[in-house]
Protein backbone atom coordinates (compact mmCIF):
# COMPACT_ATOMS: atom_id res chain seq x y z
CA UNK A 1 0.00 0.00 0.00
CA UNK A 2 3.06 2.57 0.72
CA UNK A 3 5.06 2.80 -1.17
CA UNK A 4 7.74 4.02 1.16
CA UNK A 5 8.40 7.19 -0.87
CA UNK A 6 9.92 10.59 1.11
CA UNK A 7 8.29 13.54 -0.28
CA UNK A 8 9.45 17.44 0.98
CA UNK A 9 5.86 18.96 2.10
CA UNK A 10 6.80 22.31 4.16
CA UNK A 11 9.42 24.20 5.79
CA UNK A 12 9.52 23.64 9.30
CA UNK A 13 8.36 27.30 9.91
CA UNK A 14 5.44 27.62 7.35
CA UNK A 15 3.19 25.79 10.52
CA UNK A 16 3.14 27.46 13.43
CA UNK A 17 3.52 25.56 17.34
CA UNK A 18 0.90 23.81 17.95
CA UNK A 19 -1.06 24.34 14.19
CA UNK A 20 -2.00 22.22 11.15
CA UNK A 21 -1.68 23.02 7.35
CA UNK A 22 -3.23 21.40 4.48
CA UNK A 23 -0.84 19.87 2.12
CA UNK A 24 -2.02 18.16 -1.57
CA UNK A 25 0.28 15.90 -3.48
CA UNK A 26 -0.59 14.92 -7.10
CA UNK A 27 -4.41 13.94 -6.07
CA UNK A 28 -4.19 13.74 -2.48
CA UNK A 29 -4.45 15.86 0.31
CA UNK A 30 -2.85 15.40 3.91
CA UNK A 31 -2.87 17.53 7.15
CA UNK A 32 0.97 18.74 7.98
CA UNK A 33 1.10 18.91 12.20
CA UNK A 34 3.46 20.46 14.62
CA UNK A 35 2.58 20.36 18.37
CA UNK A 36 3.70 22.76 21.03
CA UNK A 37 6.24 20.49 22.19
CA UNK A 38 7.71 20.82 18.89
CA UNK A 39 7.05 17.33 16.94
CA UNK A 40 5.58 16.87 13.36
CA UNK A 41 3.09 14.64 12.66
CA UNK A 42 1.04 13.95 9.06
CA UNK A 43 -2.21 12.56 8.24
CA UNK A 44 -5.06 12.44 5.74
CA UNK A 45 -6.16 15.26 4.78
CA UNK A 46 -9.66 14.79 5.18
CA UNK A 47 -11.84 13.89 8.24
CA UNK A 48 -12.74 10.23 8.08
CA UNK A 49 -16.74 11.11 8.87
CA UNK A 50 -17.33 13.56 5.88
CA UNK A 51 -14.73 15.08 3.23
CA UNK A 52 -13.44 18.58 5.09
CA UNK A 53 -10.33 19.49 5.57
CA UNK A 54 -8.95 18.66 8.59
CA UNK A 55 -6.06 21.58 8.36
CA UNK A 56 -8.86 24.22 8.82
CA UNK A 57 -9.56 22.18 12.37
CA UNK A 58 -7.95 23.59 15.94
CA UNK A 59 -4.76 21.81 17.15
CA UNK A 60 -5.17 21.27 21.17
CA UNK A 61 -1.97 19.88 22.66
CA UNK A 62 -2.15 16.09 20.15
CA UNK A 63 -5.47 16.62 19.05
CA UNK A 64 -7.13 17.78 16.42
CA UNK A 65 -10.62 18.49 16.51
CA UNK A 66 -12.41 18.41 13.01
CA UNK A 67 -13.84 22.04 11.69
CA UNK A 68 -16.98 20.88 10.70
CA UNK A 69 -18.69 18.41 13.39
CA UNK A 70 -16.21 18.66 16.08
CA UNK A 71 -15.14 14.69 15.70
CA UNK A 72 -11.51 14.92 17.29
CA UNK A 73 -8.29 12.30 16.44
CA UNK A 74 -4.99 11.69 18.20
CA UNK A 75 -2.54 13.50 15.83
CA UNK A 76 0.06 10.65 16.84
CA UNK A 77 -2.04 7.91 15.86
CA UNK A 78 -4.92 9.04 14.04
CA UNK A 79 -7.25 7.29 16.79
CA UNK A 80 -10.91 8.46 16.82
CA UNK A 81 -11.36 9.98 19.76
CA UNK A 82 -14.97 11.63 19.71
CA UNK A 83 -18.06 10.76 17.65
CA UNK A 84 -19.02 11.15 15.36
CA UNK A 85 -15.63 10.08 14.09
CA UNK A 86 -15.67 6.58 14.53
CA UNK A 87 -13.01 5.49 11.96
CA UNK A 88 -9.52 6.20 12.40
CA UNK A 89 -7.16 8.47 10.42
CA UNK A 90 -4.48 6.81 8.70
CA UNK A 91 -1.30 8.70 9.45
CA UNK A 92 2.00 8.79 7.63
CA UNK A 93 5.86 9.22 9.09
CA UNK A 94 7.28 12.28 9.39
CA UNK A 95 10.61 13.19 9.26
CA UNK A 96 13.05 17.05 9.43
CA UNK A 97 15.75 17.68 7.59
CA UNK A 98 17.96 20.96 7.10
CA UNK A 99 14.49 22.92 8.45
CA UNK A 100 12.56 20.88 5.64
CA UNK A 101 9.36 18.54 6.74
CA UNK A 102 9.04 15.30 5.01
CA UNK A 103 6.16 12.84 4.95
CA UNK A 104 6.64 8.67 3.87
CA UNK A 105 3.45 7.99 1.65
CA UNK B 1 -38.85 -9.99 27.24
CA UNK B 2 -38.07 -10.07 31.02
CA UNK B 3 -34.85 -8.51 30.81
CA UNK B 4 -35.19 -4.87 32.58
CA UNK B 5 -32.92 -2.84 30.50
CA UNK B 6 -32.45 0.34 29.36
CA UNK B 7 -34.80 2.03 26.94
CA UNK B 8 -34.70 4.84 24.21
CA UNK B 9 -37.92 5.97 22.74
CA UNK B 10 -36.41 8.09 19.83
CA UNK B 11 -34.14 6.70 17.14
CA UNK B 12 -32.44 9.89 16.34
CA UNK B 13 -29.53 11.46 16.82
CA UNK B 14 -29.79 12.01 20.81
CA UNK B 15 -31.23 8.60 20.83
CA UNK B 16 -28.64 6.72 18.79
CA UNK B 17 -25.45 8.21 20.63
CA UNK B 18 -26.94 7.32 23.89
CA UNK B 19 -27.24 4.06 23.16
CA UNK B 20 -23.83 3.79 22.04
CA UNK B 21 -22.27 5.19 25.16
CA UNK B 22 -24.32 3.34 27.52
CA UNK B 23 -22.65 0.01 26.15
CA UNK B 24 -19.33 2.35 25.78
CA UNK B 25 -19.25 3.11 29.48
CA UNK B 26 -19.61 -0.63 30.60
CA UNK B 27 -23.57 -1.64 30.94
CA UNK B 28 -24.07 -5.16 29.81
CA UNK B 29 -27.86 -5.26 29.63
CA UNK B 30 -30.37 -5.06 26.85
CA UNK B 31 -30.56 -1.31 25.27
CA UNK B 32 -33.66 -1.39 22.92
CA UNK B 33 -34.42 2.07 20.87
CA UNK B 34 -37.72 2.46 19.38
CA UNK B 35 -37.88 4.66 16.30
CA UNK B 36 -41.17 5.56 14.54
CA UNK B 37 -39.70 5.80 11.13
CA UNK B 38 -38.45 3.26 8.82
CA UNK B 39 -34.81 3.66 9.08
CA UNK B 40 -31.53 2.86 11.20
CA UNK B 41 -30.81 6.70 13.28
CA UNK B 42 -29.52 8.93 10.39
CA UNK B 43 -28.71 12.25 10.18
CA UNK B 44 -30.59 15.48 10.11
CA UNK B 45 -28.67 18.43 9.14
CA UNK B 46 -27.98 16.92 5.32
CA UNK B 47 -32.04 16.95 4.77
CA UNK B 48 -32.02 20.59 4.17
CA UNK B 49 -28.57 20.71 1.99
CA UNK B 50 -27.35 18.12 0.10
CA UNK B 51 -29.94 15.78 0.02
CA UNK B 52 -32.00 18.21 -1.67
CA UNK B 53 -30.20 19.01 -4.59
CA UNK B 54 -27.01 16.92 -5.50
CA UNK B 55 -27.82 14.33 -8.29
CA UNK B 56 -27.95 10.37 -7.62
CA UNK B 57 -30.36 8.67 -5.21
CA UNK B 58 -30.62 10.15 -1.98
CA UNK B 59 -29.92 8.15 1.11
CA UNK B 60 -30.03 8.79 4.78
CA UNK B 61 -26.56 9.21 6.23
CA UNK B 62 -26.75 6.43 8.61
CA UNK B 63 -25.39 7.29 12.17
CA UNK B 64 -25.90 3.42 13.73
CA UNK B 65 -26.10 0.89 10.69
CA UNK B 66 -26.89 -2.89 11.37
CA UNK B 67 -22.91 -3.60 11.62
CA UNK B 68 -22.64 -1.26 14.43
CA UNK B 69 -25.74 -2.36 16.40
CA UNK B 70 -24.64 -5.82 16.46
CA UNK B 71 -21.58 -4.66 17.74
CA UNK B 72 -22.74 -3.34 20.75
CA UNK B 73 -26.03 -5.58 20.94
CA UNK B 74 -28.51 -2.60 20.88
CA UNK B 75 -31.90 -3.60 19.74
CA UNK B 76 -33.66 -1.17 17.80
CA UNK B 77 -37.22 -1.60 16.49
CA UNK B 78 -38.32 0.49 13.22
CA UNK B 79 -41.94 1.85 12.37
CA UNK B 80 -43.14 1.62 15.60
CA UNK B 81 -44.25 4.05 18.52
CA UNK B 82 -44.29 3.90 22.69
CA UNK B 83 -47.99 4.96 22.96
CA UNK B 84 -47.76 4.70 26.94
CA UNK B 85 -45.25 4.51 29.87
CA UNK B 86 -46.14 2.45 32.60
CA UNK B 87 -44.19 3.95 35.63
CA UNK B 88 -45.36 1.80 38.16
CA UNK B 89 -44.85 -1.37 35.96
CA UNK B 90 -41.83 -0.16 34.61
CA UNK B 91 -42.79 -0.86 30.89
CA UNK B 92 -43.00 0.91 27.77
CA UNK B 93 -46.37 -0.14 25.48
CA UNK B 94 -46.03 0.26 21.99
CA UNK B 95 -48.37 0.57 18.99
CA UNK B 96 -47.28 -3.13 17.86
CA UNK B 97 -48.84 -4.26 21.24
CA UNK B 98 -45.39 -5.15 22.26
CA UNK B 99 -44.10 -4.30 25.95
CA UNK B 100 -40.55 -3.23 26.89
CA UNK B 101 -39.64 -3.40 30.60
CA UNK B 102 -37.55 -0.85 31.71
CA UNK B 103 -34.99 -0.12 34.05
CA UNK B 104 -34.22 3.16 32.89
CA UNK B 105 -36.11 4.95 30.36
CA UNK B 106 -34.69 7.63 28.03
CA UNK B 107 -37.16 10.36 26.20
CA UNK B 108 -35.26 11.32 22.70
CA UNK B 109 -38.11 12.05 20.76
CA UNK B 110 -37.31 15.43 19.48
CA UNK B 111 -39.57 17.84 17.98
CA UNK B 112 -42.45 18.68 14.76
CA UNK B 113 -42.49 21.00 12.88
CA UNK B 114 -44.88 24.30 13.71
CA UNK B 115 -47.48 23.90 11.31
CA UNK B 116 -48.27 27.55 9.97
CA UNK B 117 -51.86 28.38 10.96
CA UNK B 118 -53.52 30.64 7.89
CA UNK B 119 -56.50 30.83 6.45
CA UNK B 120 -57.46 29.77 2.48
CA UNK B 121 -57.86 25.87 0.99
CA UNK B 122 -54.22 24.89 0.48
CA UNK B 123 -53.45 25.57 4.38
CA UNK B 124 -52.86 21.88 4.31
CA UNK B 125 -51.29 21.44 1.28
CA UNK B 126 -47.69 23.46 2.58
CA UNK B 127 -44.74 20.93 2.72
CA UNK B 128 -42.96 20.78 6.01
CA UNK B 129 -38.92 19.33 6.88
CA UNK B 130 -38.28 16.77 9.61
CA UNK B 131 -37.63 13.81 8.05
CA UNK B 132 -36.06 11.74 5.51
CA UNK B 133 -39.37 11.40 3.80
CA UNK B 134 -40.20 15.19 4.11
CA UNK B 135 -36.95 15.49 2.24
CA UNK B 136 -38.14 13.19 -0.64
CA UNK B 137 -41.41 14.89 -1.28
CA UNK B 138 -39.51 18.49 -1.28
CA UNK B 139 -36.68 16.97 -3.37
CA UNK B 140 -38.88 15.91 -6.01
CA UNK B 141 -41.05 19.09 -6.40
CA UNK B 142 -37.75 20.95 -6.55
CA UNK B 143 -37.09 21.03 -10.20
CA UNK B 144 -35.58 23.31 -12.12
CA UNK B 145 -37.71 26.48 -13.28
CA UNK B 146 -40.19 25.77 -10.82
CA UNK B 147 -41.69 28.75 -8.70
CA UNK B 148 -40.96 28.23 -4.65
CA UNK B 149 -41.86 30.04 -2.15
CA UNK B 150 -40.25 29.08 1.17
CA UNK B 151 -42.12 30.53 4.35
CA UNK B 152 -39.82 31.23 7.27
CA UNK B 153 -36.21 33.34 7.18
CA UNK B 154 -34.95 31.16 10.11
CA UNK B 155 -31.98 28.35 9.04
CA UNK B 156 -34.40 25.87 7.33
CA UNK B 157 -36.25 27.64 5.27
CA UNK B 158 -33.02 29.61 4.08
CA UNK B 159 -31.11 26.37 3.59
CA UNK B 160 -34.26 25.29 1.86
CA UNK B 161 -33.93 28.14 -0.17
CA UNK B 162 -30.65 27.80 -0.92
CA UNK B 163 -31.09 24.71 -2.29
CA UNK B 164 -34.01 25.25 -4.21
CA UNK B 165 -32.06 27.76 -5.97
CA UNK B 166 -28.73 25.91 -6.49
CA UNK B 167 -31.57 23.71 -8.09
CA UNK B 168 -32.40 26.02 -10.51
CA UNK B 169 -35.68 26.88 -9.05
CA UNK B 170 -36.83 30.54 -8.58
CA UNK B 171 -37.09 31.26 -5.16
CA UNK B 172 -39.22 34.26 -3.00
CA UNK B 173 -38.80 34.11 0.96
CA UNK B 174 -41.36 35.30 2.82
CA UNK B 175 -40.75 35.97 6.38
CA UNK B 176 -42.79 37.74 8.69
CA UNK B 177 -40.63 39.06 10.88
CA UNK B 178 -38.71 42.76 10.43
CA UNK B 179 -35.39 40.82 9.42
CA UNK B 180 -34.26 36.78 8.40
CA UNK B 181 -32.85 34.94 10.87
CA UNK B 182 -34.58 36.62 14.22
CA UNK B 183 -33.73 33.93 16.66
CA UNK B 184 -30.32 34.00 17.82
CA UNK B 185 -28.29 35.45 14.59
CA UNK B 186 -27.33 39.18 15.07
CA UNK B 187 -28.37 41.88 12.46
CA UNK B 188 -25.15 42.11 11.33
CA UNK B 189 -24.49 38.25 10.11
CA UNK B 190 -28.73 38.70 9.09
CA UNK B 191 -27.54 41.37 6.63
CA UNK B 192 -24.86 39.29 5.03
CA UNK B 193 -26.24 36.05 5.05
CA UNK B 194 -29.14 38.13 2.89
CA UNK B 195 -27.15 39.56 0.42
CA UNK B 196 -25.96 36.55 -0.37
CA UNK B 197 -28.97 35.03 -0.98
CA UNK B 198 -29.86 37.89 -2.95
CA UNK B 199 -26.51 37.13 -4.99
CA UNK B 200 -28.01 33.85 -5.87
CA UNK B 201 -31.50 35.00 -7.28
CA UNK B 202 -33.40 35.18 -4.69
CA UNK B 203 -36.54 37.23 -4.01
CA UNK B 204 -37.39 38.29 -0.04
CA UNK B 205 -40.74 39.21 0.80
CA UNK B 206 -40.54 40.27 4.89
CA UNK B 207 -41.60 42.13 7.61
CA UNK B 208 -45.09 41.49 6.39
CA UNK B 209 -48.26 38.97 7.43
CA UNK B 210 -49.02 35.93 5.60
CA UNK B 211 -53.38 36.66 5.03
CA UNK B 212 -54.03 33.56 3.25
CA UNK B 213 -52.72 30.49 0.94
CA UNK B 214 -55.10 29.45 -1.80
CA UNK B 215 -54.88 27.00 -4.92
CA UNK B 216 -56.23 28.46 -8.20
CA UNK B 217 -57.97 25.86 -10.43
CA UNK B 218 -54.56 26.11 -12.79
CA UNK B 219 -52.93 24.53 -10.15
CA UNK B 220 -51.16 27.45 -8.66
CA UNK B 221 -50.43 28.70 -5.32
CA UNK B 222 -51.43 32.01 -4.17
CA UNK B 223 -50.14 33.68 -1.35
CA UNK B 224 -51.56 36.88 -0.27
CA UNK B 225 -49.61 39.28 1.85
CA UNK B 226 -50.87 41.96 3.66
CA UNK B 227 -49.32 44.66 1.66
CA UNK B 228 -51.87 43.72 -1.03
CA UNK B 229 -49.16 41.96 -2.86
CA UNK B 230 -49.34 38.31 -3.55
CA UNK B 231 -46.34 35.19 -4.39
CA UNK B 232 -47.45 32.91 -7.05
CA UNK B 233 -45.52 29.72 -7.11
CA UNK B 234 -45.51 26.05 -7.99
CA UNK B 235 -44.64 24.86 -4.50
CA UNK B 236 -44.82 25.99 -0.50
CA UNK B 237 -42.39 24.98 1.68
CA UNK B 238 -42.76 26.39 5.35
CA UNK B 239 -39.95 26.12 8.01
CA UNK B 240 -41.04 28.26 10.85
CA UNK B 241 -39.87 26.99 14.04
CA UNK B 242 -40.40 23.17 15.77
CA UNK B 243 -43.07 21.84 19.02
CA UNK B 244 -41.36 19.37 21.17
CA UNK B 245 -42.65 16.25 21.20
CA UNK B 246 -43.51 15.51 24.42
CA UNK B 247 -46.99 13.41 24.16
CA UNK B 248 -46.03 10.82 25.85
CA UNK B 249 -44.31 12.84 29.01
CA UNK B 250 -47.76 14.51 29.12
CA UNK B 251 -50.07 11.08 28.91
CA UNK B 252 -47.91 9.79 31.59
CA UNK B 253 -47.36 13.00 34.43
CA UNK B 254 -44.36 13.91 33.83
CA UNK B 255 -43.62 17.28 34.29
CA UNK B 256 -43.70 19.77 30.86
CA UNK B 257 -42.01 23.67 30.79
CA UNK B 258 -41.60 24.02 26.66
CA UNK B 259 -40.42 20.21 26.75
CA UNK B 260 -40.02 17.87 28.69
CA UNK B 261 -38.83 19.06 31.79
CA UNK B 262 -35.20 18.04 33.24
CA UNK B 263 -32.97 19.00 35.57
CA UNK B 264 -29.74 19.87 35.28
CA UNK B 265 -28.83 16.01 34.98
CA UNK B 266 -30.87 15.34 32.00
CA UNK B 267 -33.75 13.64 34.73
CA UNK B 268 -37.12 14.51 34.60
CA UNK B 269 -39.57 14.53 37.61
CA UNK B 270 -39.31 10.55 37.75
CA UNK B 271 -36.20 9.47 38.48
CA UNK B 272 -35.95 6.73 36.17
CA UNK B 273 -36.87 9.04 33.40
CA UNK B 274 -34.67 10.95 31.58
CA UNK B 275 -34.72 12.96 28.54
CA UNK B 276 -32.60 14.36 25.74
CA UNK B 277 -32.37 15.87 22.69
CA UNK B 278 -35.16 18.76 20.87
CA UNK B 279 -37.44 17.46 23.24
CA UNK B 280 -36.54 18.62 26.42
CA UNK B 281 -36.13 21.68 28.49
CA UNK B 282 -32.63 22.10 31.34
CA UNK B 283 -31.12 24.60 32.98
CA UNK B 284 -28.11 26.24 31.41
CA UNK B 285 -25.23 26.60 34.55
CA UNK B 286 -23.45 29.07 32.20
CA UNK B 287 -26.44 30.95 32.29
CA UNK B 288 -27.64 31.44 35.22
CA UNK B 289 -29.49 28.42 35.18
CA UNK B 290 -32.02 29.92 33.01
CA UNK B 291 -34.32 26.72 31.70
CA UNK B 292 -33.40 26.50 27.48
CA UNK B 293 -34.69 24.30 24.76
CA UNK B 294 -32.26 23.82 21.79
CA UNK B 295 -33.08 22.26 18.41
CA UNK B 296 -29.68 21.68 17.23
CA UNK B 297 -27.79 18.76 15.95
CA UNK B 298 -24.74 18.98 18.26
CA UNK B 299 -26.72 19.41 21.56
CA UNK B 300 -28.95 15.72 20.43
CA UNK B 301 -25.48 14.46 20.28
CA UNK B 302 -24.26 15.91 23.55
CA UNK B 303 -27.29 15.57 25.30
CA UNK B 304 -27.37 12.17 24.30
CA UNK B 305 -23.71 11.19 25.07
CA UNK B 306 -24.27 13.06 28.63
CA UNK B 307 -27.29 11.51 29.34
CA UNK B 308 -25.94 7.98 29.09
CA UNK B 309 -23.26 8.60 31.88
CA UNK B 310 -26.12 10.19 34.27
CA UNK B 311 -28.73 6.86 33.35
CA UNK B 312 -26.07 4.62 34.84
CA UNK B 313 -25.20 6.64 37.83
CA UNK B 314 -23.28 9.15 36.99
CA UNK B 315 -24.97 12.66 38.13
CA UNK B 316 -23.33 14.94 36.30
CA UNK B 317 -24.87 18.54 35.14
CA UNK B 318 -24.68 18.95 31.53
CA UNK B 319 -23.40 22.13 30.77
CA UNK B 320 -22.39 22.00 27.20
CA UNK B 321 -22.46 25.60 25.27
CA UNK B 322 -25.32 25.34 23.22
CA UNK B 323 -23.75 26.22 19.20
CA UNK B 324 -25.75 26.31 15.61
CA UNK B 325 -24.53 25.93 12.77
CA UNK B 326 -25.69 26.22 8.90
CA UNK B 327 -24.60 25.73 5.42
CA UNK B 328 -25.75 28.20 2.71
CA UNK B 329 -23.75 27.92 -0.14
CA UNK B 330 -20.00 28.23 0.17
CA UNK B 331 -20.99 29.95 3.32
CA UNK B 332 -21.18 28.71 6.90
CA UNK B 333 -22.47 30.35 9.62
CA UNK B 334 -22.16 29.22 13.31
CA UNK B 335 -23.38 30.36 16.82
CA UNK B 336 -22.22 29.62 20.38
CA UNK B 337 -23.45 30.63 23.62
CA UNK B 338 -26.81 33.10 24.02
CA UNK B 339 -26.85 36.75 23.90
CA UNK B 340 -28.97 39.23 25.27
CA UNK B 341 -29.84 42.37 23.34
CA UNK B 342 -28.22 44.25 26.51
CA UNK B 343 -24.95 42.91 25.12
CA UNK B 344 -21.82 44.63 23.61
CA UNK B 345 -21.01 43.30 19.79
CA UNK B 346 -17.06 43.39 18.79
CA UNK B 347 -16.40 43.02 15.17
CA UNK B 348 -13.62 40.98 14.12
CA UNK B 349 -12.73 41.03 10.66
CA UNK B 350 -10.48 38.25 9.49
CA UNK B 351 -10.80 39.20 5.65
CA UNK B 352 -11.61 37.11 3.03
CA UNK B 353 -12.10 34.02 5.90
CA UNK B 354 -15.37 35.62 7.17
CA UNK B 355 -16.39 37.63 10.15
CA UNK B 356 -16.88 36.83 14.00
CA UNK B 357 -19.04 38.58 16.07
CA UNK B 358 -18.36 38.60 19.98
CA UNK B 359 -20.68 39.39 22.33
CA UNK B 360 -20.02 40.63 25.90
CA UNK B 361 -22.25 41.03 28.16
CA UNK B 362 -22.63 44.02 30.65
CA UNK B 363 -20.17 42.32 33.36
CA UNK B 364 -18.01 41.91 31.07
CA UNK B 365 -18.04 38.53 30.20
CA UNK B 366 -17.50 36.77 27.00
CA UNK B 367 -21.64 35.07 26.59
CA UNK B 368 -21.74 34.78 23.22
CA UNK B 369 -20.21 34.54 19.66
CA UNK B 370 -21.56 33.91 15.63
CA UNK B 371 -19.31 34.06 12.71
CA UNK B 372 -19.96 33.80 9.06
CA UNK B 373 -17.65 33.04 6.05
CA UNK B 374 -16.69 30.57 3.51
CA UNK B 375 -16.68 26.70 4.93
CA UNK B 376 -13.64 26.45 7.15
CA UNK B 377 -12.47 29.86 7.23
CA UNK B 378 -13.71 30.98 10.49
CA UNK B 379 -13.63 27.39 11.96
CA UNK B 380 -10.12 27.78 14.11
CA UNK B 381 -11.17 31.08 15.45
CA UNK B 382 -14.42 29.80 16.09
CA UNK B 383 -13.76 27.51 18.31
CA UNK B 384 -10.89 28.95 20.50
CA UNK B 385 -14.23 31.94 20.63
CA UNK B 386 -16.18 28.95 22.37
CA UNK B 387 -13.26 27.93 24.81
CA UNK B 388 -13.36 31.72 25.90
CA UNK B 389 -16.90 31.90 26.51
CA UNK B 390 -16.44 28.30 28.38
CA UNK B 391 -13.66 29.47 30.65
CA UNK B 392 -16.13 32.52 31.22
CA UNK B 393 -13.29 34.90 30.10
CA UNK B 394 -13.87 38.92 30.82
CA UNK B 395 -11.67 39.46 27.90
CA UNK B 396 -9.98 43.11 26.59
CA UNK B 397 -12.31 44.36 23.72
CA UNK B 398 -9.63 45.74 21.41
CA UNK B 399 -7.78 42.22 21.39
CA UNK B 400 -10.97 40.28 20.31
CA UNK B 401 -11.61 42.81 17.21
CA UNK B 402 -7.97 42.94 16.18
CA UNK B 403 -7.04 39.43 14.20
CA UNK B 404 -3.64 40.07 14.80
CA UNK B 405 -4.27 39.19 18.49
CA UNK B 406 -4.09 35.40 18.86
CA UNK B 407 -7.46 33.84 20.21
CA UNK B 408 -5.26 31.17 21.80
CA UNK B 409 -2.74 33.64 23.95
CA UNK B 410 -6.18 35.12 25.90
CA UNK B 411 -7.23 31.34 26.23
CA UNK B 412 -3.71 30.96 28.34
CA UNK B 413 -3.87 34.33 29.70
Amino acid sequence: MSSGQWIEACEVDDIEVEDVIRFDHEDRTFAIYRTEKGDFFASDGYCTHEKFHLSNGLVMGNVIECPKHNGRFDIATGQAKRAPVCVDLKTYPVKIEADKVYIQI
Amino acid sequence: MKDYGMVIVGAGEAGARAAVELRTQGWTGAITMIGNERWHPYERPPLSKHQLYEAGEPAPTTILGSDRLNEHNIGLLTSDAAVRINRQAHNVELVSGIQVPYERLLLATGANPRKLSVQGNAAEEMLYLRTFADAIRIREQLQPGKRVAVIGGGFIGLEVAASAVTKGCEVTLVEVAPRILMRGVPEQIAVMVEERHRAAGVKFKIGVMIESVDKEVSGEYVISLADGTTVNCDVIITGIGAIPEMTLAVTSELEVDNGVKVSELLVTSDPDIFAAGDCCSFPHPLYGGKRIRLEAWRNAQDQGTHVAGNMLGAAVPYSALPWFWSDQYDQTLQVAGLSETTDTTVERDLGEAGKLFFHVATDGRLVSVSGMGPSGGIAKEFRLAEMLIEKQVRPELAALSDPSRRLKELLRA
